[in-house]
């Protein structure tokens, strides 16, 4: 009976895959066959750079989560896992005849060989033969980019996966730091070229098929980073239903219990740890083809931090909560919170005044609400006091912009984007600190009543 | 089925466990009782292979197990329940079974059906999250859990332990029904009374030793384990 139902319930995740991923290439495709297509189905348009980046991202923030929420092992180490998979893939595809121009400070590289290139060697530089062996190479290196991760934490993990939990998010930092030094040597320059780029090689638009003319037919550059990363995910969903998924469980739950079970704690962190790692590897071999290079210092820790933020505000335990935060978190940095690092005068006086209204109405409502919820609290007295903090803020702010005469829109500059960022993790962390979905998945939503009660 | 043999248990220097024998005939029910920091929870846990012993053995079925980890000493046949349920809280009913047959790869519908024989309870609320469970609840949980690896020796570290007098009487039933059916328990309890009625053999263990041995009706009938662990 059980059995029956999760196979109904696998054949209609595939289904969605299938109807995202058929959605997708249709996306970026409607500006080849409609003449007149709105400003966001251009291929120039905002709109795929974040669902490139979102299916990048969902990849890295979902291998996260197998870690940090099925898990409950706590890694920092994020950033230096996709580190090693965008070099790894970037140093095994340069194209042999970009090789010394990309190099051309260390006199040319000291890997003197290409996977694509390997390939089209045997099946042929040009047409179909060309194709395949770029995918070949592509795959192959993706994979390979995947396993040097996991070598990786395997070895970092061999120590401290013994130790208490907290240590491990301090090994991994330090080590994800010291990796992007190491990158960076001067030394190392023939293979990771210093601290320069290392570009020309494959990226999503490489995957553009263009017919002999040289003229594109069909756009598969947002398909292709959706299909990597719907593969990855599903196989980390099958590893989380499988046996092993249980055990991860059973470890975050309670370590005493799952030992007492059988189950070989350090076995299963290490293996949780590499997998994690291994898809954080091919997260970062997708990342280099998002950007079109490879460079050590963009792989600090302000990236894990980014992906730590999404996984925390998608519920940590949660896979399809990761993606969908990905692509919301996304959206929002790449697209529709730019206009909050733009600086900006008001077009009229009245839109002016409209904009003071509002905050005033803002800083009231804020001020309103904490007061009724600190009303029904014990020891409301301070908290109430508190409360009238922001608005005391709020419209005093106000009320000296108004006086100014100045038609800047206020707050609007540089990083200003970073802050309102930072206020939402303060509020998901203080008021929703089970994130957008908590422990459940989207399909428990559509589950019956009844057995939701339950599930609970 | 089951020898201990001089086995010794040090935490940091303080001996827990200093130096006790003493044996599990096959499709007994062998219980060990004693006062609090008795030693009775550590030497569950020293043969489950959850800490490591300071001296002595244990032997199973004629092997020598002593240092044996956890994983190796489940897959032979020996399942520790341990003291405060300890199931997962935010797992369902049948994840909770189901890891507890982590270990073996055959099919498990069979033994399902088994567990929720015995604790029917569990097969209706096979979709609850098990830390919403009530305490008796929960404790049915991690019996079953415990024998969804198909034990030889069940150990139970105090089952009884924050349940009312009528949840603990059919625990106990439980015990003598998954006894009936061929399994070995060795059973730890504050509740003397009801443990030494249930069980074939008794041990009485006091800082670290064993102070007594008997039937359990012997035992029930020692005045002085009357006057120590039976209030009477
Ligand atoms: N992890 C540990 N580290 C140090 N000492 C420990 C540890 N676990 C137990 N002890 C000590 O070992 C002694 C025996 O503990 P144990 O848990 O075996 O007692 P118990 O007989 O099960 O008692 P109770 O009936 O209260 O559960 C106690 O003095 C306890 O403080
Ligand atoms: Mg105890």
């Amino acid at each position: 009976m059980l059995e029956k139902k999760s196979k109904k319930g696998s054949v209609i995740a595939l289904v969605c895959i299938l109807v995202i991923l058929g959605g997708v290439i249709l996306l970026e495709n409607v500006s080849m066959f409609m003449e007149n297509v709105p400003e966001v189905l251009r291929p120039t348009s905002q709109l795929f750079t974040v669902l490139k980046k979102g299916a990048v991202y969902s990849l890295v923030a979902v291998s996260m989560n197998l870690l940090n929420g099925f898990t409950g092992l706590f890694s920092l180490g994020q950033a230096g896992f996709m580190l090693l998979g965008a070099y790894t893939y970037a140093i095994l595809t340069v194209p042999m005849a970009s090789k010394d121009q990309v190099y051309y400070l260390f006199g040319g590289s000291a890997v003197k060989f290409s996977l694509p290139d390997l390939f089209a060697g045997v099946l042929g530089a040009e047409g179909v033969g060309g194709a395949v062996s770029m995918v070949l190479g592509v795959l192959i290196a993706m994979i390979l980019a995947g396993l040097v991760a996991a070598f990786f934490a395997w070895l970092i993990g061999m120590p401290v996966l013994r130790l208490k939990s907290d240590y491990l998010a301090i090994a991994t930092l330090g080590f994800a730091e010291i990796l992007r030094a190491i990158f960076q040597w001067q030394r190392l320059g023939p293979i990771t070229n210093g601290a320069n780029m290392i570009k020309n090689f494959p990226t999503f638009s490489s995957f553009n098929i263009e017919n002999s003319a040289g003229e594109t037919v069909l756009r598969l550059s947002t398909f292709v980073p959706f299909l990597v990363a719907a593969l990855c995910i599903a196989i980390i969903v099958l590893l989380i239903n499988s046996s092993y998924g249980r055990a991860f469980k059973a470890i975050r739950e309670d370590e005493i219990a799952a030992e007492a079970m059988g189950i070989n704690l350090s076995k299963h962190k290490q293996l949780s740890f590499c997998i994690s790692s291994f898809f954080a590897g091919v997260g970062g071999a997708l990342f280099a083809m998002y950007s079109a290079n490879a460079q050590a210092k963009g792989f600090n820790s302000t990236l894990t931090y980014e992906i730590l933020l999404i996984v925390v505000i998608g519920g940590i335990g949660s896979i399809s909560g990761s993606v969908i935060a990905t692509f919301a978190y996304v959206a929002c940095s790449e697209w529709w919170l730019r206009f909050l690092d733009t600086p900006t005068t008001f077009q009229s006086e009245s839109s002016r005044t409209m904009f003071i209204a509002a905050l005033a109405v803002a800083g009231i409502a804020i001020t309103a609400l904490l007061l009724l919820r600190a009303r029904k609290k014990k020891g409301g007295t301070g908290m109430m006091a508190a409360a009238c903090i922001p608005a005391v803020v709020f419209v005093g702010y106000d009320i000296y912009y108004a006086m100014s005469g100045a038609m800047e829109v206020p707050f609007l500059r540089t990083g200003f984007r970073m802050v309102v960022f930072s206020v939402i993790i303060m509020i998901v962390v203080l008021f929703f600190r089970n994130g957008l979905m908590g422990t459940r998945e989207i399909s428990d939503l559509f589950k019956p009543k009844a057995k939701k009660e339950a599930a609970k | 089925m089951l020898k201990i043999n001089d086995l010794k248990v040090n935490y940091g220097g303080i001996e827990a466990v200093k130096g006790i024998s003493f044996e599990v005939p096959e499709k007994s029910i062998v219980t060990l009782i004693g006062a609090n920091g008795a030693g009775k929870s550590t030497t569950l846990r020293a043969i489950a292979g959850l800490v490591r012993t300071s001296g002595g053995s244990v032997e199973f079925m004629g092997e020598d197990i002593t240092g044996k980890d956890t994983t190796e000493i489940v897959s032979r046949g020996i399942t520790l329940v341990p003291e405060g349920r300890r199931i997962f809280p935010d797992l369902t009913v049948l994840e909770n079974l189901k890891i507890g047959a982590y270990l073996r790869k055959d099919s498990l519908e069979s033994d399902l059906e088994w567990v929720y024989d015995l604790f029917p309870r569990l097969k209706e609320r096979h979709w609850q999250a098990g830390g919403t469970l009530s305490g008796g609840e929960q404790q049915m949980l991690a019996v079953g859990r415990a024998l969804m690896s198909r034990p030889k020796v069940l150990m139970m570290d105090e089952p009884s332990l924050g349940l009312a007098p009528i949840i603990v009487r059919g625990i106990f039933d439980i015990i003598r029904e998954i006894n009936r059916q061929g399994v070995t328990v060795l059973l730890i309890e504050q509740n003397a009374n009801m443990a030494l009625q249930t069980a074939d053999m008794g041990y009485v263990l006091e800082t670290g030793r064993i102070t007594m041995t008997g039937t359990g009706a012997q035992l029930l009938a020692d005045e002085k384990v009357k006057a120590a662990y039976l209030g009477t």
